[in-house]
């Protein structure tokens, strides 16, 4: 994509945020396409686009959130960084190093610093192996340490997650979920990363559970001078832990900016309308604030709408948002670090709910034939 | 150490552990150990309360010991396996086998043999063939099936497609054909069951495969940098072991029975040794007038299998969960 290759590597300038500026990971144009049964034998091959030409930058010592629906390709594109899928098309830089298409082997070294948590604490570790035999694996796998060692390791590894390291030889069915994903966190730390891939790391935990689990992540991030990419559907837990907050939608970026800014100063209707959803603990202001329902449903990634992707759902599009994808960049006096991805950004104070559709129902169902009936 | 507290249950439970000692006592629910228990450990629990899998146990143990024992049989009666008796008391006066007597405690053959010295002698093979054949089976299933599931692509069609021809090779007469040509002897039947038999092993162990490469704990493993191989035998192999156990000791009898069908049709081991198909082969022709020829070494193949059997519907019932109550009621 075009406008995905025009933007500047370093990004320099503007951060006002505390992270540094300096890149640990770069994705360029990242594409992942996933085929589909064709229908009948000699029918098309259709692909799901689950992530279609993302550009972003991990900068070292931030948390970046990454929001969306679900089926957004969120958690795809975070398989893409940790090159646990081969990308369709892009390249991904880690640490300087371009990891895009390293063999097996040469990967190894970059396993040891990209580490992954995964959303389900259940299915993530292996039913029939003992705790203390599985936050061990990465010794065991990149060859560190004699046995005894290992053992002492993982045992105060285990100590600083919160967990008994008595229970060295227990079962993963013998934990609760939130000690589930202590476990998950052990493990993914034992090499001392340099940066760590949260898959929705508390979306499967109990609420109560979920602080304790954030908490432990923003203590280990200040101990081991972690990175995290940070995924997560719920806005106010990446609010919470992020310094910048990517927002995706159908396998593309629509909004990047510092955390607090894409709070405050929201330019994308699409993270508006994401906002204007979350629940607010005063039922006064609950029931005056500007509420977006958004019709339809997500269209098919199979076929994606032409141009900008949440046209056919926007209240704001008009027929130039069908003909042209808008390129991710900056509007309005935002921060450099504030990028959006719209042909009529918001202005600060416009309502959308007041809004009318530019686009007449019958030609929005005409643009998008090919996507919105198919689910 | 962090300041977050444990989470959940742990808590409360844990502080009290090390003071509880080892004596938790036959009832599951005392074990608070720091231990954890095996998946194995609760399958053997579960089984110990089977009583029918613990005779069938106890039986199968028995004819292993038996089977150890058989020279014991041979030096007690006086009566090496292979020797032919003739005079009064191990023939009949006609030529015929002669009762069980006190002489010949299960009588004698068409030849003047013991009987029981060479069903004990018998049941070596039978073991042997059992769990030797059985365990080739399994080494080869659960090697292609693994590789068929986990690998996938141009293996996975390759392999699964042998598993069909093999599936559909005609058993006996391939058999008959091999035995014709090398000569019948121990390894060949082993050779022949084995090969026959692994295809049905490598199915079970593919399916399961193809369900469990998809887990997140094999992603989590292949995101640490483990090799195939690795993610193959550490992270799939254990939670495809359970149904190839139970397969395995349902294969067991089958196999016996399968030697002891080569032995009946003449394709076993050759004459003099002593094994139950060729015995209960030999007996066709006299069991009219000597049924001990016949019934001894049919009871001795028909306990084992039997044994082998229920023993196998334990083990299976053992490492599902869902019949924990259906045990319980008993």
């Amino acid at each position: 994509m075009s406008e995905a290759m025009d933007l500047p590597l370093g990004d320099p300038g503007g951060e006002t945020t505390h992270a540094g500026t300096e890149v640990l990971m770069a994705a360029r144009d990242v594409r992942k396409l996933f085929p589909v049964a064709r229908e009948g034998l000699f029918g098309q091959r259709d692909y799901v686009h689950a992530v279609d030409g993302v550009s972003l930058d991990v900068r070292r010592g931030e948390t970046l959130g990454l929001v969306g629906e679900t089926g957004c390709g969120k958690s795809t594109l975070a398989r893409c960084l940790s090159r646990l899928y081969e990308l369709t098309e892009g390249t991904i830089e880690f640490d300087g190093q371009d990891i895009t298409n390293l063999s097996r082997r040469r990967l190894r070294p970059v396993r040891r610093e990209v580490q992954m948590i995964f959303q389900d604490p259940y299915g993530s570790l292996n039913p029939r192996r003992r705790v203390g035999s599985i936050i061990g694996d990465p010794f065991v796998i990149h060859g560190i340490d004699s046995r005894q060692d290992r053992k002492r390791q993982v045992q105060s590894l285990m100590e600083r997650v919160g967990l008994n390291p008595e229970h060295y030889n227990r079962f993963p069915a013998d934990f609760s979920g939130g000690q589930r994903q202590r476990i998950g966190v052990a493990r993914a730390l034992a090499l001392h990363p340099k940066l760590v891939i949260c898959d929705e790391p508390v979306s499967a935990l109990d609420v109560s559970i979920q602080a304790q689990i954030l908490n432990l992540l923003s203590d280990l991030q200040d101990d081991f001078g972690l990175t995290y990419v940070f995924i997560s559907h719920d806005l106010s837990v990446v609010r919470h832990v992020s310094d910048r907050v990517a927002v995706m939608y159908l396998g593309k970026i629509m909004e990047i900016s510092a955390s607090e800014d894409l709070f405050t100063t929201t330019r994308h209707p699409y993270t508006r309308a994401l906002l204007s959803a979350l629940p607010t603990p005063d039922p006064d202001e609950a029931d005056s604030r500007e509420r977006i329902v958004l019709v339809g449903d997500v269209p098919s990634p199979v076929h994606p709408p032409s141009g900008c992707r949440f046209h056919p759902r926007c209240p704001k599009a008009r027929s130039h948002c069908v003909e042209a994808v808008p390129p991710l960049e900056q509007v309005f006096d935002d921060l450099p670090s504030h990028r959006t991805a719209c042909f009529y950004p918001l202005a600060i104070g416009e309502d959308l709910s007041q809004s009318v559709p530019q686009l007449g129902a019958g030609e929005s169902e005409i643009v998008s034939s090919d996507g919105a009936e198919e689910s | 150490m962090s300041d977050v507290p444990p989470v959940g249950v742990g808590a409360g439970v844990d502080s009290a552990t090390p003071s509880q000692g080892p004596a938790g006592g036959p009832g599951a629910e005392t074990s608070t150990g720091i231990e954890g228990r095996s998946p194995w450990v609760l399958a053997w629990q579960r089984l110990r309360h089977d009583r029918v899998a613990m005779i069938s146990l106890v039986v199968i143990c028995l004819i292993g010991l038996v089977a150890i024992i058989a020279p014991l049989f041979a030096s007690v009666t006086g009566h090496p396996p292979n020797q032919q008796y003739r005079g009064p008391g191990a023939l009949s006066p006609e030529g015929l086998p002669a009762h069980p007597s006190s002489a010949f405690w299960l009588g004698t053959d068409d030849l003047g043999r013991d009987i029981l010295v060479r069903i004990a002698y018998g049941s070596r093979i039978s073991l042997l063939v059992g769990v030797v054949a059985t365990g080739m089976t399994v080494a080869i299933g659960v090697v292609v099936g693994l590789a068929a599931g986990y690998l996938g692509g141009i293996v996975d069609t390759v392999l699964a497609r042998l598993v069909d021809v093999v599936l559909s090779v005609p058993f006996l007469l391939v058999a008959v054909a091999l035995v014709s040509i090398t000569g019948a002897s121990l390894t060949i039947t082993i050779l022949v069951i084995g090969f026959f038999s692994w295809a049905s092993v490598a199915r079970i162990v593919r399916g399961q495969v193809l369900s469990l490469r998809e887990r997140e704990f094999v992603e989590a493993a292949r995101s640490l940098g483990a090799s195939d191989r690795r993610i193959m035998f550490v992270d799939v192999l254990p939670n495809v072991l359970a149904p190839v156990i139970v397969y395995a000791t349902l294969l067991i009898p089958v196999v016996i029975v399968v030697q002891a069908t080569l032995s009946f049709l003449g394709l076993g081991l050759p004459p003099p040794t002593a094994d139950w198909g060729g015995m209960i082969s030999e007996s066709v022709q006299y069991y009219t007038v000597a049924w001990w020829f016949v019934f001894f070494p049919g009871a001795a193949l028909l306990i084992t299998t039997l044994a082998f059997n229920l023993f196998g519907d334990g083990v299976r019932d053992a490492f599902d969960p869902r019949t924990d109550r259906l045990i319980g009621q008993k």
